[in-house]
């Protein structure tokens, strides 16, 4: 077998990247192996992609730590509809609108809305939003800010938490949100940050955490990102492309290997 | 009061004006529907394609589908528009031009004729109502070649850009990837990344890289940063060694707004890297990317449809000479080209619509994770483009970019499109692969161990 496939001398270089180098070859053709790990990395982003966020479970997890939740339904009744129709990912259906004025009637006002939205990616949120919210709660509420119910949402996409935050009587919002599933990361978080949502209000105006997961962006870090972040939009009454992240990003922090063998 | 209508079997169809036919007569894509502008059914799209086959090219140069007062783009299109040049099919309706590109009065001598005499909207109406293959078959007849220090697009050729992009531009991590390619037989067309940042002193730290590799090596390609025009105008001017400018561009001018651009600045671009004269066999310095949705996805397209809007980009790109161009056909995602079958056509109504406006292109045969597509899909795109004579594809290791999340095609792929099809890498850049012995002898394929070419580097890491 092993004569068949001609492997790569340069297989050693896989210490530099994370790229699909070396795989060596049959013929000229992608060999069997790596050809069959590959359909598994795409079979487990599409699961990501077309698996449906369990809200009941969620929800349970939440009640247990004393954090109220409802759910919201956007106006994307199914997953097809979803992917194809993004306009319909960023309203409540008719139902959950209606279930909204129960608040706005009740006159409810917040500092904070927090909004889980399944996104592309469910997975990215059974796996990591509750490990970041029992960093996030206690440091939101150690700052004496005011938290409303957390809202979760089925084919949502960020801005769906402009109408939800705006019936919360919310300051600011923060949406967690499964972003696309990358063939390496198919549970990859993103965190937005809204100060003052509303109708109309654009992404110029939100500011993004990003690959948060036990991979990529670890909690602690996206949770200590995301209080700056907080702190400054209430400090100056913006968010956005106005506010940009002072915090040393990660690949600053990531100590390049700095040479290149092959100029060495 | 409808300009357009089209009557079957005693129902008459109505459209409003040349904008309204062109997007109901487009083949279904999402991002039509999402923009609000799509034909309402089957039919509807059948009599539109039927009403734009009687419609007279030369109703284009009259009726744009964007206003000339307030697009520069429409107005770069009619006022570059050679009568001359249109003169052959000047007589003929869209129907008729479809008869006539299939024909054998179009050849690749009169067709590159013609090329400054059609606009992007004429290219654009005729393809859709061209099935599969007479895309290709057209564009197969088209020819255009480009040149910097390999000539890319000559017959029997498949170039690859070599795409060794890296998460934080880690240098090591870059050149394992360009080791990979090379290895490979790709990236004849451009060593070319994407970086992670846009900020200009990383930028040039990978630009040195990237002309230290091509020098120390002697490797006749080129190299590529894909970061802003401006920010390469800056590199520039702080003494890079830069190769290609690289920009994305749209085909309307609120649309290449959202990216910062405009002809202007296009223009400064252009004359800051031919000023640089680095280019060994020819001298063109561009490397533009584009792709259907763009316009929609910032707002821009007023009320045109995506694929027309793309046949514009063309437009930009051709008055720029431009080495490259690149459809990036499935990066955007499902909400503009759903499937694998979107996608499929798209990519060859690209080709086909690039080539016959006179622009070299290449196509990233490329889908997300959230779109209905998948390898094979990218297998039938791959295949079917070739055959059709595409100038170039991406190549990446294993099919998987880890740092901008999507699939295109891997350096496997171009020899396996190569090996079917009998195609060769660029002349200049076969040549060099002989010489170091990845490629072996004549056989043109690749040696059975590697050579010491890269391996003094390689065994100083202690393997």
């Amino acid at each position: 077998m092993s004569d068949i496939v001609t492997p790569n001398m340069w297989q050693v270089l896989t210490r530099f990247t994370q790229a699909r180098i070396g795989l060596g070859r049959a013929g000229t053709s992608l060999p069997t192996r790596p050809h069959l790990e590959f359909q598994f990395a795409h079979a487990r982003a599409r699961n990501a992609v077309h698996h449906p966020l369990d809200e009941q479970a969620l929800r349970v997890a939440l009640e247990a730590r004393g954090w109220p939740s409802f759910m919201v339904r956007s106006a994307a009744p199914d997953r097809a509809t979803y992917l194809q129709r993004p306009d319909l990912g960023r309203i409540p259906s008719d139902a959950s609108t209606a279930q909204l004025t129960t608040f706005s009637d009740a006159g409810a006002e917040f500092d904070i809305a927090i909004v889980v939205v399944d996104g592309l990616s469910a997975f990215a949120i059974e796996q990591n939003a509750l490990p970041f919210l029992d960093i996030l709660m206690p440091e939101l509420v150690s700052r004496q800010l005011t938290l409303a119910p957390i809202g979760i949402v089925r084919q949502g996409r960020v801005a769906i938490g402009d109408p939800i935050a705006r019936a919360l009587g919310a300051r600011l919002v923060i949406v967690l949100i499964g972003e696309r599933p990358g063939l390496s990361s198919p549970d990859s978080m993103g965190i937005y940050v809204t100060w003052s949502p509303q109708q109309g209000t654009t992404d110029a105006q939100r500011n993004c955490i990003s690959n948060v997961r036990k991979d990529g962006l670890d909690y602690g870090e996206a949770v200590h990102k995301l209080s700056w972040l907080v702190s400054e939009a209430f400090k100056r009454q913006l968010s956005g492309v106005m506010l940009k992240d002072e915090t040393a990003s990660p690949p600053q922090r990531l100590g390049r290997t700095g040479h290149n063998f092959l100029l060495e | 009061m409808p300009k357009y209508s089209h009557t079957v079997d005693q129902k008459v169809y109505r459209f409003h004006d040349l904008r309204d036919l062109l997007a109901k007569a487009s083949p279904a894509r999402s991002g039509d529907t999402l923009a609000g502008v799509a034909a309402a059914d089957y039919e509807e799209r059948v009599a539109a394609q039927m009403a734009l086959a009687e419609v007279p090219l030369a109703q284009f140069l009259s009726e744009t589908v964007i206003p000339y007062e307030e697009d520069e783009v429409t107005r770069l299109i009619i006022d570059r528009h050679d009568a001359e040049a249109f003169r052959p099919v000047a007589h003929l309706t869209v129907g008729d031009f479809r008869n006539w590109l299939l024909s054998d009065l179009a050849t690749e001598e009169t067709l590159a004729r013609l090329a400054p005499g059609l606009t992007p909207e004429m290219a654009a109406a005729v393809s859709k109502i061209m099935r599969i293959q007479d895309l290709i078959l057209v564009a197969k007849k088209c020819r255009v070649v480009t040149a910097f220090r390999t000539t890319v697009g000559l017959p029997g050729r498949l170039s690859t850009r070599l795409q060794p992009n890296h998460p934080t531009d880690d240098p090591a991590g870059v050149s394992a990837s360009v080791v990979d390619g090379l290895m490979y037989g790709n990236g004849d067309a451009v060593i070319g990344i994407n970086p992670a940042t846009d900020n200009v002193g990383a930028v040039m730290t990978l630009i040195h890289m990237l002309d230290a590799v091509i020098r120390r090596y002697e490797i006749p390609t080129q190299s590529c940063v894909l970061t802003h025009v401006t920010t390469s105008i800056e590199a520039i001017n702080r003494g890079a060694p830069l190769d290609l400018v690289f920009q994305s561009i749209a085909g309307t001018e609120a649309a290449n707004r959202s990216f910062g651009i405009n002809l202007g600045i296009l223009r400064e671009g252009y004359a800051a890297a031919r000023s640089l004269g680095r280019g060994t066999v020819g001298h063109n310095v561009m490397y533009f990317e584009t792709g259907q949705g763009s316009a929609l996805s910032a707002n821009a397209h007023h009320g045109v449809d995506q694929q027309t809007c793309e046949a514009r980009a063309y437009a930009v790109a051709r008055e720029f000479s431009p080495f490259l161009v690149n459809t990036v056909v499935g990066f955007i995602g499902p909400e503009y080209l759903y499937d694998g079958k979107q996608i499929i056509r798209a990519g060859l109504e690209d080709h086909f619509c690039g080539k016959l406006l006179g622009v070299p292109m290449g196509c990233d045969v490329c889908y997300t994770n959230h779109a209905e597509a998948d390898q094979n899909d990218m297998d039938m795109l791959l295949t079917l483009l070739a055959v059709a004579g595409i100038n170039f594809v991406m190549g990446i290791p294993g099919s998987d970019d880890v740092m901008l999340n999507y699939q295109t095609t891997s350096f496997h792929d171009a020899l396996y499109v190569r090996k079917v099809l009998g195609a060769r890498p660029a002349p200049e850049f076969e040549a060099w692969l002989q010489r170091v012995g990845i490629f072996s002898g004549d056989a043109k394929i690749l040696a059975d161990t590697a050579p010491g070419l890269f391996l003094d580097g390689i065994r100083k890491l202690g393997v």
